[in-house]
C-alpha cells in the first residue's frame, strides 16, 4: 500500500487522537483543577488520606479502568442503555478517569504552595472562600496550563483502557495507540513503527508546548 | 456602622506543636487612638497582633470583639510583617480590598498611590517592587479599606525616613476615628505616636500603659532592661 493510499487513514486517526486526548485533558482539567483548589484551600478530618488516595490513583492501571467502564457500559450494565460503549465518547470517559486524578494531585500541588504564600494577605482581606479559589487559579494559571498539558500527555499515550472500551473500530474509534496495538499483532511492523513515529512527534509537541511555557514562566515569573 | 470596639481577650493563649508561643493574654482595646505594642525580637509581638486580627486560633480563652463575627472581620485591616504580593500588577495589588469586596474607587486609588509615591509603577509587575515599595503597597492596601481597627506589624521597617515620615503623620492624622495597634522595634516611633504601651518579652503580654508612663518609669524589670539595651 502506498504512502498516498494511507494518508487520509493517517490524518484522520492522528486527528482522533487529538480530538479524544484533547477532549479527555480539557475535562480532566474542569473537574481535576477546582478540585485540586478545593483540596488545598479546605482543611477537613481525614484530608491528609484524601491526598494519599488521590496521589493513588495517579498510578490507576489503565486496563482495571477499562474492564470496570465496560461492565459499566455494556449492554448488560447500569449505563448499557447510553448506547457508549464502541464510541469516542467511552473513550473520553476512560481517559478523562484516568487523567483527573494525575491533574488533580499536581494542581493541589501548585495551589497549596500558592496558598501557603497568599493565605494570611486572603484571610486578613475576608476573602471569600469562591474568591480564594479563584485568586489561586488564575494567580497559577501558567504553571496549571503545564499541568494540563502533562494531562494531555497521559491521556495520548494512553491504550488499555480505550482499546477495551473504544474497540479499535476503523473509522470510528480507532487512534494512534490503537493502531499501533493491531499493526503489530497483524505483524505490519513497518506501519506501526510510521505510526509510533507520528504518535511520538505529537509527544514531542506535547513537551514542547510544555517547555516554552515553562521558559516564560521563568523569564517573566507571571 | 456597627462598632467592633471595644475588643476583649481573656486569657488567649497561642500554641504550636505543643508549645506555647503567646499567653495567656488579658487586655481590653477600647475606641480610637494608637497603642503600640514593643519588646524584643522573637518575644510575640506579631502573634500577638496575628491573634487579635484573626490569623492565629487561640488553643484557650478567647478573642471577642462587640459585633457579629462577619462585620468583625470587615472592620478590620492589617499590614503583614513580610508584605504578600498577588503575582500581578502593582495596581491589581492596590486594588485587591475594593475588588474583593465588589468596588471600584478610582479617586482613592488615586489619592492612596499619590500619598504612598505609587502612582507610576501601577502597570508595573508587583514582582519587580523593592522591599520599602513592596511595603507601602501593603500601607496602601489597608489604607483602602473600610476599617475601625488597623493592625500594623513593623509597617516602616524598610521605609526611609521621609516615607516614615510620612506614613507616622497619615497615621496620626486618622488615629483620631481608628483604633491601631502596631508593632515596631522604633522607640522613637512608639514615643511619637503611642497613647499606651504594650510590652510583650517570652509570650508575655503586659497590660497597656500611658506611653509616658512606659518610658519615665518602666515595669516590669524586663521593660527596664529593654529600653536600657536601647539608650
Amino acid at each position: 500500500m502506498t504512502v498516498s493510499a494511507l494518508l487520509p487513514d493517517l490524518v484522520e486517526i492522528s486527528l482522533r487522537s487529538l480530538a479524544v486526548s484533547g477532549m479527555a485533558a480539557i475535562i480532566a482539567a474542569l473537574i481535576g483543577m477546582p478540585f485540586g483548589a478545593w483540596l488545598a484551600l479546605t482543611r477537613f478530618r481525614g484530608r491528609r488520606a484524601a491526598i494519599a488516595v488521590l496521589n493513588a490513583l495517579m498510578g490507576l492501571p489503565p486496563v482495571v479502568v477499562g474492564l470496570a467502564l465496560y461492565l459499566l457500559l455494556s449492554r448488560s450494565g447500569p449505563f448499557g442503555v447510553l448506547g457508549l460503549l464502541y464510541t469516542p465518547t467511552a473513550m473520553i470517559i476512560a481517559q478523562v478517569v484516568i487523567v483527573t486524578p494525575l491533574v488533580a494531585s499536581l494542581a493541589h500541588q501548585v495551589l497549596r504552595d500558592l496558598w501557603a504564600e497568599y493565605h494570611d494577605l486572603l484571610l486578613s482581606l475576608n476573602a471569600r472562600k469562591g474568591q480564594r479559589m479563584r485568586i489561586l487559579l488564575w494567580d497559577a494559571r501558567r504553571a496549571l496550563l503545564t499541568t494540563g498539558l502533562a494531562g494531555f500527555g497521559r491521556a495520548l499515550g494512553e491504550v488499555g483502557a480505550i482499546l477495551i472500551v473504544g474497540g479499535n473500530i476503523d473509522h470510528l474509534t480507532r487512534v494512534l495507540t490503537t493502531a499501533i496495538t493491531l499493526e503489530t499483532s497483524k505483524g505490519n511492523l513497518a506501519l506501526a513503527i510510521g505510526l509510533g513515529l507520528i504518535l511520538i512527534a505529537m509527544s514531542i509537541l506535547v513537551s514542547l508546548s510544555v517547555h516554552l511555557l515553562s521558559r516564560t514562566e521563568r523569564a517573566s515569573r507571571w | 456602622m456597627v462598632s467592633l470596639l471595644p475588643l476583649t481577650v481573656e486569657g488567649a493563649e497561642v500554641r504550636r506543636r505543643g508549645r506555647r508561643l503567646l499567653g495567656p493574654v488579658n487586655l481590653t482595646l477600647t475606641g480610637p487612638g494608637i497603642t503600640v505594642v514593643v519588646g524584643p525580637n522573637g518575644a510575640g509581638k506579631s502573634t500577638l497582633l496575628r491573634l487579635l486580627h484573626g490569623l492565629e486560633r487561640p488553643r484557650r480563652g478567647r478573642v471577642s470583639w462587640s459585633c457579629s463575627a462577619e462585620d468583625a472581620r470587615n472592620g478590620q485591616a492589617m499590614v503583614l510583617q513580610r508584605p504578600v504580593l498577588l503575582r500581578r500588577s502593582v495596581g491589581e495589588n492596590l486594588t485587591l480590598p475594593l475588588t474583593l469586596a465588589g468596588r471600584t474607587d478610582a479617586e482613592a486609588v488615586a489619592r492612596v498611590a499619590r500619598l504612598l509615591g505609587l502612582e507610576d509603577s501601577l502597570d508595573q509587575p508587583a514582582h519587580l517592587l523593592s522591599g520599602g515599595e513592596a511595603q507601602r503597597l501593603s500601607l496602601g492596601r489597608a489604607f483602602l479599606q473600610d476599617h475601625e481597627v488597623l493592625f500594623l506589624d513593623e509597617p516602616t521597617s524598610h521605609l526611609d525616613r521621609a516615607m516614615t515620615q510620612m506614613v507616622e503623620h497619615h497615621l496620626a492624622s486618622i488615629a483620631a476615628t481608628t483604633r491601631i495597634v502596631m508593632a515596631t522595634h522604633s522607640l522613637r516611633q512608639a514615643r511619637a505616636l503611642a497613647d499606651d504601651v504594650i510590652f510583650v518579652e517570652g509570650g508575655q503580654v503586659h497590660a497597656p500603659v500611658q506611653t509616658e508612663r512606659f518610658f519615665n518609669a518602666p515595669a516590669p524589670e524586663a521593660a527596664r532592661a529593654f529600653l536600657e539595651d536601647f539608650t
